[in-house]
């Protein structure tokens, strides 16, 4: 329980079986009474058992699925258990669980409730192409959600009931999908977004890539994924 | 004349693999039919290409054969496209059944963990109530 609402934190995990212990762990120690289910997305490795025996509910795909697949399952997951608030938070351990109850805060006049980096809190940063993706998101995805948006690539997210159930039915797992298309979809009927700044620490296994030829491509894909969210119903 | 034996065979041979295949049940009805729609009008044309001379003069194209080969590639272009769909849709189907089956298999490890803990408090309850009788 957060304020009265019965709170489920989604880890959506791949081969994380590094950091997802301690992850689980953090979230279990910040947030007594709160509910963690880690859905592996197919790993190769131990990450279910490690999962299971940090203490969190585990749900394991057969195969891997994406990022939106592993949180469409989480949606699922809670809708059927009845919980008030679920909260997507990544398994690398760049999240803070201590802001949690900030975000859970925030959904009580919204719908959807966005951890986001570059917005005063904490030190990130990034430049060339990734950062044209993300000045472009962020400026389109603005004007369709109507409030700022800076991070909208975040898997840092907070969702109501109402929310909940619309990604539990609907869900895309593409590339993307999930955090851009997602918050075109919501936006446009009607939800209300908000974001809040958060601090990201270091990723506490695995590293980011830094390949110039990597993040053109990223910014083309990102593209192609905005345009096509728009023009989808 | 020789050309005419070799299209013509093609399209024979095409025409009996198909049947096989559906008589073996490895290709659905649909797709099946479709294919030997398609070679009932392909083998009489390999036979006599220039059936189509006359149509083709009204579109404005100079030879049948043109014709054919324009509309064949339409056709299959058409045919990727609709199995691009279908894979899809395929995907789609067994998302959902890998969702379906992970939260199933989440509920009945939530219910083993469960019988497990109450059957160690069964044990430790009444293993207390054999050390009191004892004592």
């Amino acid at each position: 329980m957060v304020n009265g609402k019965r709170v489920l934190i989604i880890i959506p995990a791949l081969n994380e079986s590094g950091s997802i212990a301690d992850v689980v762990g953090e979230v279990r120690g910040e947030l007594p009474g709160v509910d963690v289910l880690v859905v592996d997305d197919g790993s190769t490795d131990r990450t279910a058992a490690v999962a299971a025996a940090a203490g969190a509910r585990v749900a394991k795909l057969p195969y891997n699925l994406g990022v939106g697949g592993a949180m469409r399952l989480g949606y699922r997951y809670a809708r059927d258990n009845d919980y008030d608030v679920a909260i997507q938070i990544d398994a690398d351990g760049q999240h803070d669980p201590r802001y949690v109850p900030k975000l859970v805060d925030l959904l009580d006049d919204n719908d959807l409730v966005i951890g986001a980096r570059f917005a005063g809190e904490g030190d990130y940063s990034v430049r060339g192409p990734r950062r044209w993706a993300m000045v472009m998101l962020s400026g389109v995805l603005s004007r369709v959600a109507k409030t700022k948006l800076t991070d909208t690539t975040s898997g840092f997210r907070a969702a109501n009931r109402r929310v909940i159930e619309m990604f539990a039915g609907w869900y895309p797992a593409e590339y993307l999908g999930d955090t851009v298309e997602t918050l075109v979809h919501t936006a446009r009927r009607g939800y209300r977004i908000r974001q809040v700044p958060v601090a990201m620490r270091k990723r506490m296994a695995g590293t980011p890539s830094h390949s110039p030829a990597k993040a053109m491509i990223y910014l083309g894909r990102a593209f192609a994924v905005l345009t096509l969210a728009l023009i989808r119903r | 004349m020789k050309l005419t034996l070799v299209t013509g065979l093609t399209g024979l041979i095409l025409l009996a693999t198909i049947v096989e295949l559906l008589r073996r049940r490895q290709l659905r009805e649909k797709y099946g039919m479709l294919w030997l729609g398609v070679l009932v009008i392909v083998i009489p044309l390999s036979l006599f290409p220039r059936l189509l001379d006359n149509v083709a003069g009204f579109f404005g194209v100079v030879s049948g054969v043109s014709l054919v080969l324009f509309l064949g590639i339409v056709f299959l272009l058409l045919v990727c496209v609709h199995l691009s769909w279908e894979v899809s849709a395929l995907e789609e189907e067994t998302r959902t059944l890998a969702e379906d089956f992970a939260l199933l298999r989440a509920e009945i490890d939530a219910e083993r963990a469960a019988r497990l803990a109450d059957g160690a408090q069964v044990t430790a309850a009444t293993r207390d109530e054999l050390v009191s009788h004892d004592g």
